[in-house]
C-alpha cells in the first residue's frame, strides 16, 4: 500500500537528520552549552568595558609614578599639594568660579490676588528652586548658586515662614540661579516638554532663561565644621 | 514503519557521532533551528505516510525548504536584532507536538 520510493526518502532523511542531530551535538558540547548571542553580547560589552578601566588604571600608574618621582624634590612636591588643594577648592565650593552658562529668574505671579484663591499657587516655592537646581546638577552643572550663595554639598534650600532658606540665609525673590556648565545641556535639561520651567509657567510665574559666557559665582562663606565625622584611616 | 525510521534515525546519530565534522561556532544557533525544521518535517512524513496521503516530493522539498528557511530566518533575526528565530521555534515546536499526537493515535489505533 505504501509506495517504495516514499519509504526509502523517509528513511534516508532520518539517518540525515539523524547525523545533523549528532554533530549538532557534538558541535555545541565542544563549544560549552551556554553559547547564545545574547551571552557573547554580554562578554564583549564586558570586555569592552574592563578594557577601558585597564587603560584607566595604567593612566593612573604613570601618573602616580611621576608624582613619586617628584615627592624626591621637595619644591615639585609642594606645587602638587598646591594644585591638588586647588582641585579640592574646586571641588568643594570654596572658590569663587567663572566661566559659560545659564541665568534662570524665578519670581512670583504678578497678578493681583483675587478673593478666594490660594496664595501659595502665586508664590515661588522651596521645592520649586530645589527641583531647578536638581535639574540642573542633573545636566552636568559645575558650579551654582542661588541669589548669590554658592549651593555645596551641605547647602540647603529650605521653606522658613515666608523667606527661604539657603546656607542659612534668608533669600527672597526674585530667585537668581547661576549655573556654569555646558550651557546647551543646562538649558535643554529645564526647558524640556513638561519639565520644571514649563510646569511653572502653567502657575503664572515668572520665568526667565538667559545664557551668559561671563558668568560669576561666588565661593562658599559659611562655616566648615566638622564635629562628628572624622577622615576614615585606610 | 515507524521502527525502521526509528532505526534509520539511530544509524545516522551513530554516523554522525563518528564523523569528524565540527561546525563553526557561528552556525550552531542557526543549524539547530534547521534540526528542528527537520524533525518536524520527518514527523510529518511519518504521518502522512500513515494517513496514506504521502508524497515523495512534497516530503523532500519540505523537508530542505523548512530547514533552510529556519535557519535563514534565525541569521537574519540575528542580523536585524529581531529574535526571529522564535517564530521557527514556536511553529515547528507546535507541529512537532501535532504530528506526535496523531501518529501515536495511529498507533494506538494500529496495535
Amino acid at each position: 500500500m505504501h509506495n517504495k520510493t516514499g519509504k526509502i526518502a523517509i528513511m534516508a532523511i532520518c539517518v540525515i537528520v539523524g547525523i545533523m542531530l549528532s554533530v549538532q551535538y557534538r558541535t555545541s558540547e565542544s563549544y560549552g552549552t551556554n553559547l547564545r548571542t545574547s551571552r557573547v553580547d554580554d562578554l564583549t560589552a564586558a570586555n569592552s568595558a574592563l578594557l577601558k578601566e585597564n587603560q584607566a588604571l595604567s593612566e593612573e600608574v604613570v601618573e602616580l609614578r611621576e608624582k613619586l618621582a617628584n615627592v624626591s624634590s621637595e619644591s615639585q612636591l609642594n606645587q602638587d599639594l598646591q594644585a591638588e588643594l586647588r582641585k579640592s577648592n574646586l571641588a568643594a565650593g570654596l572658590t569663587a568660579v567663572t566661566g559659560p552658562g545659564i541665568i534662570v529668574t524665578l519670581n512670583d505671579n504678578p497678578q493681583v490676588l483675587q478673593p478666594g484663591e490660594d496664595p501659595n499657587a502665586y508664590l515661588v516655592h522651596d521645592s520649586d528652586i530645589l527641583s531647578i537646581v536638581n535639574e540642573i546638577k542633573a545636566s552636568g552643572a559645575e558650579a551654582i548658586s542661588v541669589n548669590n550663595q554658592r549651593i555645596v554639598a551641605m547647602s540647603e534650600i529650605r521653606c522658613a515662614g515666608t523667606t527661604i532658606l539657603v546656607n542659612w540665609n534668608k533669600i527672597g525673590p526674585p530667585f537668581v540661579i547661576k549655573a556654569i556648565g555646558n550651557q546647551q545641556l543646562l538649558e535643554s535639561g529645564l526647558t524640556i516638554k513638561g519639565g520644571k520651567l514649563e510646569e511653572l509657567k502653567t502657575f503664572g510665574l515668572q520665568t526667565q532663561l538667559a545664557r551668559s559666557d561671563n558668568i560669576e559665582i561666588p565661593a562658599y562663606t559659611g562655616a566648615l565644621k566638622f564635629q562628628f565625622s572624622t577622615p576614615k584611616q585606610k | 514503519m515507524w521502527w525502521i525510521t526509528l532505526l534509520c534515525l539511530a544509524l545516522g546519530l551513530f554516523i554522525g557521532y563518528q564523523l569528524p565534522i565540527f561546525l563553526p561556532a557561528s552556525m550552531v544557533q542557526y543549524v539547530s533551528i534547521g534540526v528542528l525544521a527537520a524533525l518536524d518535517s520527518v514527523l510529518g512524513g511519518i504521518r502522512a505516510f500513515m494517513e496514506d496521503s504521502f508524497d515523495t516530493t512534497i516530503f523532500i522539498t519540505g523537508f530542505f525548504t523548512n530547514s533552510l528557511l529556519a535557519s535563514a530566518l534565525a541569521y537574519f533575526g540575528d542580523k536585524l536584532g529581531l529574535e526571529l528565530y522564535l517564530a521557527a521555534v514556536v511553529v515547528f515546536g507546535v507541529r512537532l507536538f501535532q504530528n506526535m499526537g496523531i501518529i501515536r493515535r495511529y498507533l494506538l489505533k494500529k496495535y
